[in-house]
């Protein structure tokens, strides 16, 4: 089978366990952690906009996925409906994005990092200090889960049907942006910004659509994040989950669609999982970081496909040295 | 009507002047010299007729229009391309990739992020044709980190005539070539027809006169002497200043 033939079947595979795991996990719990896997990927795969394909690394990401879940919680508190409330915070956010790109595309690199993560510290510093708007870090609760269509999604199955529904839509989004002539843009301006400029791109244009495209996927997985916990509290939008889901992006693999997801299922499962039989998770977590940084620093998805090529050569020079050895015997 | 003015051009860093009163006009189909020892300020004036540096003051006029304001990225737009002294590839894409890119640059594809660019024939046929210009058609599908250093040179060139410039700032574009790439090279201009109009800095005095029919010797960032081959080979400023006689 040929490698695009072999990449469709590997993913035709993954949509189908993907669609069974309910019948086959069976319990919620595990159920409910597949539903955090996918969201926390969706917010990875925003990031890695940004990180991977425009190289631009952000450590203010939380804020915008926070101010969906937070537009989203207070509206839905003071007795929105569930539409209106949902397309509020994907606005919030994108304007809240476009902020963000205009103050931080003033630097690259280390200058638009440090920009990232002093407009992220500001909405954290709003979301605990303005207790009268965000209840302080007592934070808001949800009156409850939507029910689209008349279909409720309080149950961990229905919530995880309709995570995946949007997981899927991200992870097509990308791959068609990835591979689109804007996408190939971006990269040319985290490639060779000034010959890019030179080739007719503009590069801070560019980037600025691109950081609004992150945001909004920040945004949906804001949303899918308060609607899984139906509450959300400054803790969401402090460095920590900054730093959290970047390390996601950069553990898995950066310009790479599966790195993040990969990324994002090794830190949920890290924290809802191991950390029930492991009272130090974050020591694991760590040495496991350390590890792919040491071993594959470009990540653990294009550093596995690195090491699955030298294994695969390899095995192929060893079983042909003895039919080498045969052919000379014979020879003689 | 003159293709490229240059009028009074002015720049200093931190108060080094590094371009001083530069003055030229290079007219239709010309092929222009523009030489000078090193840090004579040849690099920086390419950098401000492209508009990747601001001029203290002075103008640039690119077919009579004032362009002395207009960002950069327009120029290519208005028919200004230019290679680099330090090639600056896409070095984890393939060549045709790398000259495929250069025509998006002057598309209203680039901004298209639905369709799949790999599908474009009419851009990669496109790239593919310009890549048969300077010879490397037959490697347009290898990664540019494969290729060799003259290889890389025809394909900065390449991405610049990809752009059908009607004028082509060419930066140093023989340096650290072999003879025969020298060689490659040389052909390769000679084949660019006179619709395009040339401007090249070069150190390379053999293939340089060669090609010139006006120079232009840049000392300290200004203009010293200007005038045909001769004229400036001739002159005793060229000698003093460059030739070291």
């Amino acid at each position: 089978m040929s490698s695009p033939g072999l990449r469709r079947a590997a993913v035709a595979v993954v949509l189908v366990l993907l669609l069974t795991l309910p019948a086959w996990v069976g319990n919620p719990y595990y159920i409910n952690i597949a539903s955090q896997i996918l969201h926390w990927a969706v917010f990875a795969l925003a990031l890695n906009v940004l990180v991977g394909y425009a190289g631009l690394v952000s450590l203010g990401h939380a804020g915008l996925f926070a101010m969906a879940g937070y537009t989203a919680g207070l509206l839905l508190a003071a007795g929105s409906g569930h539409f209106t409330a949902d397309v509020a915070a994907v606005g919030v956010t994108l304007a809240t994005s476009a902020v963000f790109a205009v103050l931080a595309l003033r630097s690259t690199g280390i200058g638009f990092l440090m920009i990232t993560l002093a407009i992220g510290q500001i909405l954290w510093g709003v979301a605990y200090r303005w207790a009268s708007l965000t209840n302080g870090d007592n934070g808001v609760n949800l009156p409850g889960r939507p029910a689209p269509f008349g279909i409720s999604l309080a149950g961990a199955d229905a919530f995880y049907y309709a995570t995946l529904v949007v997981f899927v839509l991200a992870v097509a989004s990308m791959a068609v942006f990835v591979r689109s002539p804007f996408g190939a843009s971006v990269r040319g301006t985290r490639d060779q910004a000034a010959r890019m400029n030179a080739l007719g791109y503009n590069v801070w244009l560019i980037r600025f659509l691109a950081f609004l495209f992150s945001g909004f996927w920040s945004g949906i997985a804001g949303l899918l994040f308060v609607y899984y916990n139906q509450f959300i509290s400054p803790q969401v939008v402090a460095l920590q989950t900054s730093a959290e889901v970047l390390l996601m992006v950069i553990s898995g693999g950066t310009a790479t669609l599966l790195g993040p997801i990969v990324g994002a299922a090794i830190v949920v499962i890290m924290k809802n999982v191991v950390s029930a039989y492991i009272e130090r998770w974050n020591l694991v977590l760590g040495v496991i970081f350390v590890a792919i940084i040491v071993f594959m620093p470009e990540g653990l998805v294009p550093g596995s496909v690195r090491l699955w090529r030298l294994g695969w050569r390899a095995m192929r020079a060893r079983l042909a040295a003895p039919a080498r050895e045969m052919l000379g015997d014979r020879g003689r | 009507m003159t293709v490229l003015a240059v009028n009074d051009l002015c720049k200093a860093f931190d108060g080094l002047r590094v371009t001083a009163n530069v003055s030229l006009a290079v007219e239709p189909g010309e092929r222009r010299l523009i030489i000078g020892p090193n840090g004579a300020g040849k690099t920086t004036l390419f950098n401000l007729i492209t508009g990747e540096l601001s001029p203290d003051s002075g103008s640039i006029l690119l077919f009579g229009r004032d362009i002395t304001r207009v960002p950069s990225r327009r120029r290519p737009h208005l028919g200004m391309a230019r290679t680099y002294q330090i090639i600056t590839l896409f070095s984890r894409d393939t060549i045709e990739r790398n000259v495929a890119l250069a025509l998006l640059g002057l598309s209203r594809l680039r901004w298209n992020p639905v369709i799949d660019f790999d599908r474009q024939f009419d851009l990669i046929e496109r790239a593919r044709a310009t890549l048969a210009r300077v010879g490397l058609d037959h490697i347009a599908g290898r990664p540019v980190a494969q290729t060799s250093y003259g290889e890389r040179r025809r394909v900065e060139i390449a991405m610049a005539l990809a752009q059908n410039p009607k004028v082509l700032l060419l930066d140093e574009p023989f340096a650290g070539l072999s003879i025969d790439e020298r060689r490659d090279v040389q052909a390769l201009l000679r084949a660019i027809p006179r619709d395009v109009t040339i401007v090249m800095i070069e150190h390379n005095m053999d293939v340089a006169l060669e090609f010139a029919e006006r120079i232009t010797l840049l000392h300290f960032g200004e203009v010293i002497v200007e005038g045909t081959r001769a004229e400036v080979v001739a002159d005793p400023r060229t000698r003093e200043v460059y030739l070291g006689e």
